[in-house]
């Protein structure tokens, strides 16, 4: 009687995952799982990006780390207004479990395409863009010892995208700064130095020069330093920064910043410690986190098993941090880093010879 | 007829054959003289406007001249102290432009800019002075100097930055409380005069390659300004290469691998950012000249505008980059040789190595490194 029972039970699972899977993606793996197991949003992108995703993804199985993924794909469908975007199944998962990891994702070229990473930031409200960019032992560049967090504001500033042309050839974009946003990013940022064990946030404005935007912004983070008298604040302008930053990284810890200095000084600071395809990312946002690698898709070497999966791997221990799974996030870090260190399975952009699958292989003979 | 000026010629030539070997040994002497005097040594004297400016400003400014007078350039300064931090002992901004428009040439140190002023005016005096000259194009030529130590080696490359409009509009309002905006205006009238001036710049000093620094993905419709009047610009000068690239790849390709870059035009705040990591790059601010130019003026100052108020008074600043700023003002105004007596006097002291300032790993004071140039001068 009970295995009948069992039977029509599975018919009926079967019977929903048939349904369900066009919507949410073939990779659902469902298991009794344990109320400890986190559920994971994981878009593989495009690329190199499902051979990285599916690195990370036995890297974790091979340190045990109690997650279980949902994949989902983001290949865009029509919506009503005739644009493509992201299906609603993907936004319904990242929505349902908080936190996504991601992939490169490619924005298709043309009209009626809306970047796919927009969307998704928009979708989540990601206010807060976080790169820690540190020195790879092992892998020499000629900055030493550079460890920074760029803390960047995500939704407003330069890239509000309000802009109009008054008349011929005159075009005025507007750069909104608002109270609210200002200091919701400070607070994040002293928040985030202060769980991570950071001593000092840097501000970093032209407060000289955009009297008022940036005076509010710097305002804020004045006020929010109040709140947390254990962290070290200081004020920086910009081009002090970039001038500092170049000469001594070390001066610097975390810099909190508006949008467009972060985007210069993020991708800057990734530059001195090798490029994008070392340095992790992750969003915070009100309806969830989402945990990117920021390079590119890389067409031309994505399927041969050369991409070094190494952003991706960094950014899932951000969200293993993120999700308080510190040892784990620990174990895994210290395992890639010191397979990086040893310099024998070192992929193509780092100047050596191993394939993807080598390098991760490797790094899961640590973990487990 | 010319039988007659013949022999004309040679009675006198006879009758005076020694007086007219004397004179014509006089005339040589004078025609020389005056030679030089057209090319290098005019009678009359330049004047230049100096402007000490804020932080270690004057200090530097005294090294300067103390520089020129040994140097024995015919250069007169007319001083103004003018500064925005310190307005009750300014000058006044209309006596200071008239200077400058008055003697074409102006010498700078760097105003220092607050981030409050008290009339809540949102115009900076910085921003000021150049609006009121229209000095709409920054040059800052950076290159690896000789004897200084820094992690990238051959660096040649020159930013040009439009500095009288975008971010630095100082157009800014509070639409309700907590609300800011800020407008950034680009016009297609004074992106092209920059992309022109980049492209004249890149042919006149044989230069191969212009890079339009932008961010023209996302803000679509200004920075999309720019980079079209840059590619049509481009069009006129078939033999210069034209390249663009996004402002933040700009930053990260500097810092990983600066020689691939050769002219760079930017907008105003973009501008100021690459100009200072490209400052970094090759050993800081205290060693790059840059310069302002209007239709009309020209004023030099430092390429990194920092005032460097911590060294006040300390005698610690280095005055490489304020003498090389002299030097080119002096090759402006066509005083070559004595640019190039400066010029390679600071070369050699920095090729030696027994001066350097703390900036450059050394102990050695702004007047130390200012005799030791004198030193050099020949």
């Amino acid at each position: 009687m009970s295995s009948g029972i069992r039977e029509i039970f599975q018919i009926i699972t079967k019977m929903f995952n048939q349904v369900s899977s066009p919507v949410v993606g073939p990779a659902i793996t469902t298991r009794n799982f344990a109320s400890d197991v986190r559920k994971i949003t994981l878009i593989p992108g495009d690329g190199i990006g499902p051979e990285i995703s599916a690195a990370v993804q036995k890297i974790f199985q091979a340190a045990n780390v109690p997650i279980e993924w949902e994949t989902v794909d983001v290949t865009p469908v029509r919506y009503p207004d005739g644009k493509f975007g992201i299906p609603p199944a993907a936004v319904a998962s990242v929505n349902r479990n908080k936190v996504g990891l991601k992939g490169p994702l490619m924005t298709p070229i043309g009209k009626g395409h809306r970047s796919l990473n927009l969307q998704l930031r928009k979708e989540f409200n990601l206010y807060a863009n976080v790169r820690p960019c540190r020195s790879l032992e092992g892998y020499k560049t000629l900055y030493d010892n550079v460890d920074v967090v760029t803390i960047r504001e995500n939704t407003e500033g330069e890239y509000s995208g309000i802009e109009h042309e008054i008349v011929d050839g005159v075009v005025q974009s507007i750069k909104l700064i608002t109270e609210e946003a200002s200091l919701r990013v400070a607070e994040y940022a002293f928040q985030y130095a202060k769980d991570n064990n950071r001593k000092k946030v840097t501000a970093v404005h032209k407060a000289n020069i955009m009297r008022m935007s940036d005076g509010l912004f710097l305002r804020c983070c004045r006020e929010t330093a109040e709140k947390f008298p254990e962290i070290q604040f200081e004020e920086k302008y910009l081009d002090t920064v970039c001038l500092n930053m170049v000469q001594n990284p070390h001066k610097y810890d975390c810099l909190v910043m508006p949008n467009l200095y972060g985007d210069i000084l993020s991708d800057m600071c990734a530059g001195l410690v090798g490029g994008l395809g070392l340095t992790p990312s992750g969003n915070m946002g009100l309806n969830g986190a989402l945990f990117e690698s920021v390079h590119g898709t890389a067409p031309d070497i994505a399927g041969k098993d050369l991409a070094n999966p190494t952003a991706l791997l960094l950014s899932a221990v951000m969200m293993l941090r993120h999700l308080k799974l510190n040892s784990h996030a620990d174990k895994i870090q210290a395992a890639c880093f010191s397979v990086i260190k040893e310099a024998k399975y070192l992929t193509g952009d780092l100047g050596g010879k191993a394939k993807c699958s080598e390098y991760t292989n490797e790094i899961c003979q640590r973990v487990a | 007829m010319s039988f007659l000026a013949r022999n004309l010629g040679r009675t006198l030539v006879q009758v005076s054959a020694r007086g007219l070997q004397t004179s014509a040994v006089n005339q040589n002497a004078i025609l020389s003289d005056e030679f030089l005097k057209g090319l290098s040594k005019p009678e009359s004297r330049t004047t230049c406007t100096l402007i000490p400016g804020d932080g270690v400003g004057p200090e530097l400014m005294y090294s300067l001249q103390e520089v020129f007078k040994a140097a024995n350039c015919p250069v007169d300064f007319e001083t103004f102290f003018f500064s925005e931090v310190n307005p009750t002992m300014s000058a006044r901004l209309e006596d200071v432009t008239a200077s400058i428009k008055k003697n074409k040439v102006c010498l700078k140190g760097i105003l220092a800019t607050p981030d409050f002023s008290r009339t809540g005016e949102l115009q900076t005096l910085n921003m000021k002075l150049r609006t009121d000259l229209d000095l709409y194009a920054n040059v800052v030529h950076v290159r690896s100097l000789p004897g200084v130590k820094s992690r990238h080696h051959d660096i040649d490359c020159v930013i040009i930055r439009e500095q009288t409009e975008g971010e630095y509009s100082a157009l800014e309002h509070e639409s309700i409380p907590g609300v800011v905006e800020c407008l950034k205006i680009i016009t297609a009238k004074k992106s092209a005069r920059i992309a022109k001036f980049a492209f004249d710049y890149a042919t006149k000093n044989q230069r191969k390659k212009v890079t339009c620094v932008h961010k023209a993905n996302i803000m679509k419709l200004g920075d999309g300004l720019f980079l079209k009047s840059c590619e049509e610009i481009s069009k006129l000068y078939p033999r210069i290469k034209f390249e663009k690239m996004i402002v933040d790849n700009t930053t990260m390709q500097l810092v990983s691998n600066p020689n691939q870059f050769d002219v760079m035009v930017t907008p105003n705040l973009y501008g100021s950012i690459v100009d200072n990591i490209a400052c970094g790059l090759v050993g800081g601010a205290g060693v790059v000249a840059g310069a302002s130019y209007s239709a009309e003026t020209c004023v030099f100052e430092p390429g990194a505008r920092h005032t460097f108020s911590e060294a006040v008074g300390k005698n610690l600043a280095n005055p490489t980059a304020m003498l090389l700023c002299g030097a080119k003002m002096l090759r402006h105004v066509n005083l070559q040789p004595y640019s190039d007596m400066i010029t390679s006097a600071i070369n050699k002291v920095l090729n030696e190595g027994r001066f350097r300032t703390k900036d450059l790993g050394g102990q050695s004071t702004t007047t130390d490194f200012t005799y030791a140039v004198i030193d050099h001068l020949k």
